[in-house]
């Protein structure tokens, strides 16, 4: 029962970590149309700017600061969401299709970095001995696990809340119109491209913020960790819970992860540990059918920004002239 | 003050918007070519042509849609040629489409709420620094969006997405989130286009409210009913060129503007 219930917090923790990325996600493309396909790189930059400000000196490679956490993921926030600005004033010029090949490129940079860079990065061995939260308490694994689910918890609660204020704020009204149509927001004297970047760093920021989380959380970051499958699940996760609602963005990211999880799991209990390298394709599939399967019954995912009907029939559809001004 | 004196008193001050010598090709092609003119304040000044005269080109450069190639254009005296278009509504120039550009998910309310020019709301940290102001200037632009949906008789329709409405409403709505930005001039793009003959009464006596309220249109109409019971004075394009001024009654008269109409054929 202990190890059950350890195993759920760990499970929750990894699920909100996720949730956050998806919130950044939903901050670009659910409420501002931007077609963010290079998350990972995004993640990465996050996991990589904490652990290089947090960790103890390394003669092997520089950084090595062992500055307080907080100050790592603050760092990371920082770097991130400048990252994503530079990358945001070059290429927001760029519309869907083409800005979706442009930020895949960015990650496959960033990836590349990670990977060769080894006298930064620690290259394809990664960086170790990420200091914990609460690793005073690693010998007893559930207390570990629940603190850990109660810090990320609490920093998903908090970004949530921020992202729900701004949605429903006058700044967020701007990001909507700009999804819907730029060139009348332009018109009414909105910069797109001021609003893009300002959308794209924050979302970059968040994402940084989940990817430094999950540094600290495990202790270990490799570049392994920032592959496009990284990018997939986080859009998939966006799009069962529901683009353009945070609510969805979190509820999507817990029934994906537990479907990836349970998928996971299942395969090592059916297959013999010689298939199972290849059985764990079946993951990939597992979440293809249930994203068919989403799209086709609830084409706005679980939480979406659905169609609101119009609450006054036929007789709101007519002619003012003819309907009144109802004043 | 009477009609006539309001346009006498017009000519005498200086123009809200002005082109001079305005050109704008696009590879080879000469969409307008050194077109000049002014607006007068608390005008309706009517631009007319026929299909491929150039007109909605110049409205775009008026707006700043698009950039001219050579040429100058100053609103209010400032000179603007060079300056993006979401700059020139926070001078005072407001403008509408041909084909209305509603956001269709965001109700009427949120679409005029968002022409509102300085919102402190729309700075990204204000809406956790200052809540209180953005709620308070939040509170007020939503009285205004409200009284400008009552002025164009869509206050039924207030909290329903934009995607409800049919053509001639979403020019209304159009006409409404334009006004919210108080704009001194209103750039008008075919506002009879589609509107059926009920609407566009409304449109012809909201557009007449409004100018009585001291806002210069420029107007750019097929409809040529709706420019003679609009518009003070017309100018007429042809092939990217200004062919003629005067009232709606003169040009027509005029022998070059039935040529350019006829091809012709007259």
């Amino acid at each position: 029962m202990i190890d059950l219930l350890g195993y759920g917090a760990f499970f929750l923790t990894t699920a909100l970590i996720f949730s956050l990325v998806t919130l950044g996600l939903n901050l670009q493309w659910g409420l501002t149309g931007l077609f963010n396909v290079g998350l990972a790189g995004f993640v990465a930059i996050g996991a990589y700017t904490s652990a290089l400000l947090t960790t103890p000196d390394d003669p092997a490679r520089l950084g090595g600061l062992g500055l307080p956490i907080l100050v790592g993921w603050l760092g990371a926030m920082v770097v991130g969401g400048l990252a994503a600005a530079l990358t945001g004033i070059a290429t927001l010029r760029l519309k869907s299709d083409y800005l979706a090949i442009t930020t895949f490129g960015v990650a496959v940079v960033v990836q590349l970095v990670a990977l060769n860079a080894q006298k930064l990065t620690g290259g394809p061995f990664g960086i170790g001995f990420i200091p914990r939260p609460f690793s005073g308490l690693a010998e007893t694994p559930l207390l570990f696990n629940l603190s850990n689910l109660a810090v990320v918890s609490a920093v998903t609660l908090v970004v949530y809340l921020a992202l729900q204020h701004l949605a429903r704020s006058p700044w967020g009204r701007v990001l909507k119109a700009l999804r819907e149509d730029e060139r009348a927001a332009v018109s009414l004297g909105k910069s797109a491209r001021f609003y893009r970047v300002q959308a794209f760093a924050v979302g970059g920021a968040i994402m940084a913020l989940a990817g430094a989380l999950q540094a600290h959380f495990i202790g270990f970051i490799a570049p392994d960790n920032y592959l496009p499958i990284l990018t997939f699940q986080v859009w998939v996760m966006l799009i069962v819970g529901g683009s353009g609602s945070n609510a969805g963005a979190v509820a999507g990211s817990v029934l994906v992860w537990a479907i990836w999880a349970g998928s996971g799991a299942l395969t090592s209990v059916l297959f013999s540990p010689e298939q199972q390298a290849r059985a764990a394709a079946l993951q990939i599939v597992a979440i293809g059918v249930m994203l068919c399967v989403i799209l086709l019954v609830r084409p706005t995912g679980l939480f979406g920004d659905r169609p609101r009907r119009p609450r006054l029939g036929k007789h709101a559809r007519m002619a003012p002239s003819e309907g009144g001004s109802g004043s | 003050m009477s009609e006539t004196a309001r346009q006498n008193g017009a000519q005498t001050r200086a123009p809200v918007l002005t082109a001079t010598n305005v050109t704008r090709r696009f590879g080879g092609l000469v969409a307008v070519n050194n077109v000049s003119l002014d607006v007068r304040p608390g005008e309706i000044l009517g631009l007319i042509g026929p299909n491929g005269a150039g007109k909605t080109t110049m409205f775009d450069l008026l707006a700043g849609s698009i950039l001219p190639t050579s040429g100058e254009i100053r609103l209010n005296g400032a000179l603007v040629s060079g300056e993006a278009a979401h700059r020139r509504i926070g001078r005072g120039l407001g403008r509408t489409f041909q084909i209305p550009r509603p956001l269709p998910n965001l109700t009427l309310i949120e679409n005029v709420m968002l022409a509102a020019q300085g919102q402190a709301g729309e700075r990204l940290l204000a809406n956790f620094v200052t809540p209180w102001r953005v709620a308070a200037e939040e509170k007020a632009a939503a009285k205004k969006a409200a009284e400008l949906l009552d002025l164009v008789s869509l206050t039924h329709l207030a909290h329903e997405p934009a995607r409800v409405l049919s053509g001639g409403q979403r020019k209304l709505l159009e006409l409404a989130r334009v006004m919210m930005a108080d704009p001194a001039i209103i750039l008008l793009d075919e506002p009879a286009a589609g509107v059926n003959a009920t609407l566009l009464e409304v449109i012809i006596d909201r557009i007449r409210d409004i100018n009585k309220s001291g806002i210069t249109f420029l107007l750019i109409e097929h409809n040529i009913d709706m420019v003679t019971r609009l518009c003070h004075r017309v100018l007429v394009m042809a092939s990217g060129e200004l062919l003629c001024e005067g009232t709606a009654e003169e040009v027509a008269r005029d022998p070059r503007v039935i040529e350019a109409y006829l091809g012709g054929a007259a």
